[in-house]
């Protein structure tokens, strides 16, 4: 009578359709058939964006070339931006002269290289260099007028140089005048405090636009007369104080979120007002505000395409007059496509830097 | 350096002692801040008379002098209309696109906020590219990728893409059917407004009535049912008080019927998918906000997952949802101001641009300008701020 096992059955593997591929689809793509036909719609979407956008821009479309003559595909025709390289990426700086644009790049990313990654522990000297050094070193090869070397005047500066340095320029300003100005706000000074506020609020209030036309057409206006700074001059100080009022709040962030005892330790143990802040409260304070102000700064990279609008040739804008240049007729569609491209890669490249180093900061208990 | 009685430290000057040193500090602080501002006046007044501009607001009751591509709810002439009215009717511009923009961007934003928490892979992968890609990509692009490379290489009028028999898409726009009132149109509009308003009470009872008796009322249908069976009554009545004008293909361009001009489309369609993908993002943080407790409740208290959705995860998520989308709100309207770059008319382009450069009152506009989007925002903001409090947790 041995109907009953006695030894135990080995373990069958799980339904087929429930793992491996099979059950993956199951599960996350037609769990119901509302869920069924989504998934086909999105689909049928998919295949139906992604087959026109690979067959405009790579399958029909032109790479060799020199002119509109060569544009005979029916997608996009890259020649444009191929014949126009060289202005996009350094507007009209003289050709022979464009190596001093490359060398401050070289410097920069290597000072990047080290003040963003691990390899080096102690930031102090990296820091020194990304700060001090290169910033003296760039105004020194771009503008020229010594070391022998020629000045080339702003109004040559143009394309992605124009926007990395209108970007690079602005926050390295707005940074430490956001700090000040979040100081103010939390200061116990009335006077101090309500300046700050009335800054910072006015500012958040209006558009860059408008920030950008009073720098551009009222700055002469307030100046003695005789005094006169060029355009660019005029778009960074209107783009840096437009960016710190939003540095200050993003700082103001980080500022309440450190507790009071951490100042009343600092107070008790005998420092001073300056000291407890930049030893105690704004390190930790900047600490965690640091995912915001890469997001700060990733809205400030994009703000500085409107410097159109007052006139300065950067990336969009120099685009945008070649799109209008007589033997390039039609050609705003691979511009505008281009422009949109370089801008992705340096924003995707700066939002994916602020998760990592989120993630990286992130020394507490996580679940 | 010694301690007094009451603990306060005193030292070898009264500098040393805070409440001093503030005031101190403070007293520097106006003296400079108010030495930097008679610097800046002074100047300026230096400036503006040696260019020989006048301040003042002459000058807003000078004729303007110059067209203007979209007049809405106005009548302007080059010739007779003066500066002021062309204030008005860049106000009315940027409130028309902002207000459409709004509107458009919170239904794109919720749909994909929704989508990029499906638990369809595919659907939720689409949701995500399109936030990511949207986002990281700066507005005046967009704008000029929708003007110059979309709205303006659609076909001539002669050849406009046609949608049914009276709707028209080319370079030019899009033009429709136009709704023209004649005599007796007051009574459809009052059936409108009058439905609407019974809504809300039938609303109001709805929820007492269920308070009291359990009894559910569909106060959904009941509402679209009267808003739209009182206006076609009315006209009945009326007699149908209004004419459709249908538009046509004119000698050179489409005359008749309504149209939308391309610097309005690509300013709207730029301003909604960009500030839509920010609010997806908020939309989507929001709900993950609310704890799966919450749903796990609902539906061991029986509620279908759309009830739970709709009265129990929605109403939390709004309070983390409500304060970032009032600031996108705001962003939108101040990025309207980039209509500068394609031609729309708006406060910025008209009055910070046209009228300043024919004028020269550069301060005066600029200033006029601000202080409008300062106001818009302040009103945004007390709005949502009210909103907000309504909706907030009441705690004991």
């Amino acid at each position: 009578m041995a109907i009953v096992k006695t030894e135990r059955h080995e373990d069958l593997p799980p339904p087929v359709s429930q793992t491996g591929v099979i059950g993956w689809m199951r599960e996350n793509l037609f769990s119901s058939p509302l869920n069924a036909l989504l998934t086909v719609v999105s689909l049928y979407v998919i295949w139906w964006a992604v087959s026109g956008i690979v067959s405009y821009a790579f399958i029909n479309a032109n790479f060799v070339g020199e002119t509109r003559e060569d544009c005979t595909g029916t997608g996009a025709c890259w020649v444009f931006i191929k014949a126009r390289f060289g202005q996009i990426m350094y507007g009209f700086y003289p050709v022979e002269e464009r190596w001093r644009v490359d060398v401050g790049y070289v410097l920069a990313a290597i000072g990047l290289f080290f003040v963003l990654s691990d390899v080096v522990k102690d930031k102090k000297w990296s820091a020194i260099y990304m700060f001090v050094f290169v910033p003296v070193a760039c105004y020194f090869l771009f503008y020229g007028g010594s070391f022998g070397l020629e000045v080339v005047e702003t109004s040559q500066w143009g394309g992605l140089f124009l926007t990395l340095v209108l970007a690079s320029v602005s926050i390295f300003v707005s940074l430490p005048l956001g700090i000040v100005l979040a100081l103010g706000r939390r200061s116990s000074m009335p006077i101090v405090r309500m300046l700050c506020v009335g800054f910072i609020e006015f500012v958040r209030g209006v558009p860059l636009i408008t920030v950008l036309f009073m720098a551009s057409v009222m700055l002469p206006l307030f100046l003695p007369e005789g005094v006169n700074f060029d355009k660019l001059i005029r778009a960074l100080v209107g783009m840096s104080l437009f960016s710190a009022a939003y540095m200050a709040e993003v700082v103001r962030g980080g500022l309440q979120a450190i507790p009071k005892g951490q100042m009343e330790a600092a107070k008790s143990l005998g420092l001073g007002y300056w000291q407890a802040m930049g030893l105690i409260i704004l390190p930790q304070a900047l600490k965690i505000s640091i995912p915001s102000i890469v997001n700060t700064f990733i809205g400030l990279f994009k703000d500085t395409t409107l410097v159109l609008i007052i006139g300065l040739l950067d990336l969009l804008s120099i685009v945008k007059a070649g799109t209008t240049d007589k033997e390039w007729v039609g050609m705003a569609t691979e511009g505008y496509v281009f422009v949109a491209a370089v801008f992705w890669v340096f924003c995707f490249g700066m939002s994916r830097y602020s998760i990592w180093l989120e993630n990286k900061l992130h020394t507490g208990h996580k679940r | 350096m010694t301690t007094d009685v009451q603990g306060s430290v005193t030292g070898d000057s009264i500098f040393r002692d805070p409440r001093y040193r503030a005031i101190f500090y403070q007293i520097l602080v106006i003296a400079l801040f108010v030495s930097f501002v008679w610097y800046v006046g002074h100047n300026t007044a230096i400036n503006l008379e040696k260019r020989g501009i006048a301040s003042g607001f002459n000058f807003l009751s000078q004729p303007a002098g110059f067209g203007i591509g979209i007049v809405l709810l106005m009548d302007y002439s080059s010739q007779t209309s003066t500066h002021l009215d062309v204030l008005i009717i860049g106000i009315i511009n940027t409130l028309a696109v902002s207000i459409s923009g709004i509107f458009l961007a919170t239904i794109i934003g919720f749909i994909f906020g929704v989508l990029r928490l499906s638990k369809n892979w595919v659907v939720n992968k689409i949701a995500a590219v399109y936030i990511e890609v949207i986002r990281n990509i700066p507005l005046l692009v967009q704008l000029m990728f929708w003007y110059f490379a979309v709205l303006s290489v659609l076909p001539l009028t002669k050849d406009s893409i046609q949608i049914g028999e009276n709707f028209l898409i080319n370079n030019r726009g899009v033009s429709f059917p136009a709704i023209i009132p004649s005599n007796g149109f007051w009574l459809i509009t009052v059936a409108f407004l009058v439905a609407i308003v019974a809504s809300i009470f039938i609303r109001k009872w709805a929820h007492k009535r269920q308070d009291l008796t359990g009894q559910v009322f569909p106060v959904l249908w009941a509402s679209i049912g009267l808003i739209i069976a009182l206006p076609v009554i009315a006209s009945l009545i009326m007699g149908n008080p209004f004419t459709v004008n249908y538009p046509e293909f004119g000698r050179f361009s489409i005359t008749g019927g309504w149209s939308l001009e391309p610097e309005f489309l690509a300013l709207l369609l730029g301003l909604s998918i960009y500030t839509g993908a920010f609010i997806a993002e908020i939309v989507r943080s929001g709900i993950n906000a609310v704890s799966h407790g919450q749903t796990e409740a609902a539906h061991s208290l029986g509620l279908r997952p759309g009830i739970t959705t709709r009265l129990v995860i929605l109403p939390q998520a709004l309070r983390v949802i409500v304060p970032p989308l009032t600031s996108q709100y705001l962003n939108l309207t101040k990025n309207s101001s980039l209509a500068t770059a394609i031609g729309y008319a708006d406060i910025t382009a008209l009055f910070a641009g046209t009228s300043l450069n024919q004028t020269g009152q550069a301060i005066e506009c600029i200033m006029i300008t601000m202080i409008f989007y300062l106001s818009i925002s302040l009103l945004i903001s007390m709005f949502m701020n009210w909103y907000n409090k309504r909706i907030a947790l009441v705690e004991r």
